[in-house]
């Protein structure tokens, strides 16, 4: 470190005003060095954002177009339509499924690994492995697996059931027209659990063992201490897992794209925006998809995120 | 993982010690792990089974000649090992995982750089209205990038950058600003404020205490970010579809095609995927602490 170099910590030295100024210096230089990054989060998240609004809310209906506004005529006209509301529906059952899932087996693999066993490391690492993979890599195994022919063409897991003599389980996976999407979310929960299950048992270990050991001496059983003791406490972390979960799901693309296509049955409002964008070419109802998307996340991210920010700041971090 | 891992793994230790001390002294108690250990162990097995049937198969399968890859002999070993599928697949994503390595390594440095700084500031040299920023910033990470994309891809046609990586280093650099962001400065929020003041009293100001105090302590910080930039850029799927063409397709837009039509061959699809995730899991196999650290920032888990 330098030496001290007296005339540069002067501030306080300036007895005029003393407050203002010798605050302003000190953070002004901060503010400028975390200017360029501000300058791009504005332009290229908040700019492309509103303007993606404007186009929404416009009629250029084709890429050579103008752009005229016309409220909200598109963001209304998606609704008349027959397949948005479809897509929409998949979305939501896929989001059932998927959060659900997810959470119950995170929450399950959790709770089996938290008290310690024998070669917890090595299950960690696997129970967690499939999230260092891509959606897409992903997809084009569990498309094997939940191949949806008929039993004596089939491979995967159709073909593991007959020869198990489980044919009651053989379905038509993704391809069945109400529920397919159920099963487009097991992929899905396969390559998310491992991080609820992280999640989760972080929590688990967070609980003071002496909240635990009062609760025995108090004569709590081992399951009243879970009950009474342990999960109220993992509240935080369940909330947490469903906004990570949630926006996740309000978004899958790569998954749906990997295993079907562009198939209608497991249709979803992010491959119906893609199509929209690249072979229907029509901008302002892209954008509309888009800015849906958008709304539905921000509705279950931002409070997490403003309640976040203060409690830590209250915390004093 | 990391020291909050270090801490919970002694904690289970002395739990379990503790545990079996009070079952030795409260004799059989009532309810007392109910749930035994052999019981938990047998369970996470068999789901540990389940979890790695699609491993199993991409495995499998990788190594089957065209012949056995139909539907047939589904789940049984190849009868002859062939390395068929491997060569067909490293033949149609060789580009793909070239494209992929020039992407990811200036975006993920650039987007762990800017990180570093903004971290620094946003924890020692705050300015008012700063967690305002933060929290501006935060939401750029959870925002589906569908509601950037069209005017993402009509500002750079118009300003003549399409074509080529360079799309795409851009876009994974700047939306990897706010991750970057959360890790560094829950780093650097735990470095002593002391630290920083001792610095600011010798004279040194905002870059000088950056250079010489922050950033020789800042490694396990950057690894951090690198791993989870690296990770998510190599990936990514949907920036790659709306931003690049056919020459610059990174390996995840390349292997979907591989896997979507309909005639390639079981033997080679397999083989592709596991070669499109190899790099990924090792990375996560050797640096797994800190691949779990991005993860819990991603959670806001500091």
């Amino acid at each position: 470190m330098s030496a001290r170099t007296p005339g540069r910590a002067g501030a306080p030295a300036r007895r005029r005003r003393p407050a203002g100024r010798a605050r302003v210096r000190a953070w002004l230089p901060g503010l400028l060095l975390i200017s360029p990054s501000i300058l791009l989060i504005a332009v290229f998240v908040y700019g492309m954002i509103g303007w993606n609004a404007r186009l929404a809310l416009s009629d250029k209906h084709k890429p050579i177009d103008d752009a005229a506004f016309v409220g909200l005529e598109n963001m209304a006209a998606l609704w008349q339509e027959a397949r948005w509301p479809g897509a929409v529906a998949n979305a939501a059952v896929f989001t059932v499924v998927f959060v659900g899932g997810a959470l119950v087996l995170g929450w399950l693999l959790g709770l089996l690994l938290e008290k310690g066993i024998a070669g917890e490391a090595v299950f960690r690492t696997l129970f967690l492995a499939p999230m260092a993979v891509s959606f897409i890599a992903t997809g084009v195994v569990w498309r094997w697996l939940m191949n949806p022919a008929p039993a004596e063409r089939a491979t995967g897991l159709n073909a593991l059931f007959v020869h198990f003599g489980l044919d009651f389980l053989v379905n038509e996976w993704w391809t069945a027209p109400n529920l397919g999407m159920a099963a487009m979310a097991l992929p899905a929960v396969w390559q998310l659990s491992g991080y609820i299950m992280a999640l989760y048992l972080a929590g688990f270990r967070g609980v003071p063992e002496e909240l635990r050991e009062a609760a025995r001496v108090d004569g709590a059983s081992e399951w009243g201490v879970y009950r009474h003791v342990v999960l109220p406490q993992l509240r935080p972390v369940t909330l947490t897992a469903v906004i990570i979960l949630g926006h996740m799901s309000l978004k899958v693309f790569d998954l749906v794209i990997a295993i079907a296509g562009q198939q209608i049955v497991a249709d979803v409002p992010a491959v119906y925006m893609w199509t929209t964008v690249f072979e229907v070419r029509d901008p302002a109802k892209g954008a509309a998809i888009a800015a849906y998307m958008l709304l539905a996340v921000a509705a279950l991210v931002l409070p997490y995120l403003v309640w976040t920010v203060r409690r830590e700041r209250s915390e004093g971090r | 993982m990391s020291g909050a891992e270090a801490a919970s793994g002694a904690g289970t230790v002395s739990q379990a010690g503790r545990r079996a001390g009070e079952r030795g002294g409260a004799g059989r108690a009532p309810g007392g792990g109910r749930v035994g250990p052999a019981a938990r162990f047998t369970v996470l097995v068999l789901l540990a089974v389940v979890f790695l049937l699609p491993l199993y198969v991409l495995v499998v399968t990788g190594f089957k000649p065209f012949a056995e890859a139909g539907a047939g002999r589904a789940w049984l070993p190849p009868q002859t090992w062939s390395l068929e599928g491997w060569s067909a697949a490293w033949d149609a994503l060789g580009a793909g995982l070239w494209n992929s390595v020039k992407l990811v390594v200036p975006s993920a440095a650039a987007a762990a750089l800017l990180g570093s700084l903004n971290g620094y500031v946003l924890s020692k040299w705050r300015f008012p209205g700063a967690d305002t920023v933060f929290t501006l910033f935060l939401f750029g990470m959870f925002i589906p990038y569908q509601a950037v994309m069209i005017p993402l891809q009509q500002m750079l046609v118009g300003a003549g950058l399409m074509g080529g990586l360079f799309p795409l280093i851009l876009a994974h650099t700047v939306y990897g600003i706010p991750i970057c962001t959360l890790i560094f400065r829950n780093y650097y929020a735990s470095l002593p404020q002391t630290l920083i003041e001792a610095a600011r009293v010798d004279g040194a100001g905002l870059l000088r205490t950056y250079a010489h105090v922050v950033l020789p302590v800042s490694a396990p910080a950057f690894a951090v970010a690198l791993i989870w930039q690296v990770t998510s850029a190599w990936n990514d799927f949907l920036f790659a579809v709306f931003l690049t063409g056919p020459g610059s397709w990174p390996v995840t837009v390349q292997l979907n095609n591989v896997a979507g039509s309909m005639v390639v061959p079981y033997n080679q699809q397999m083989a592709a995927a596991v070669l499109a995730s190899l790099p990924t899991l090792v990375i996560y196999l050797v640096l797994g602490r800190y691949f779990m650290r991005g993860l819990m920032a991603g959670a806001l888990k500091g």
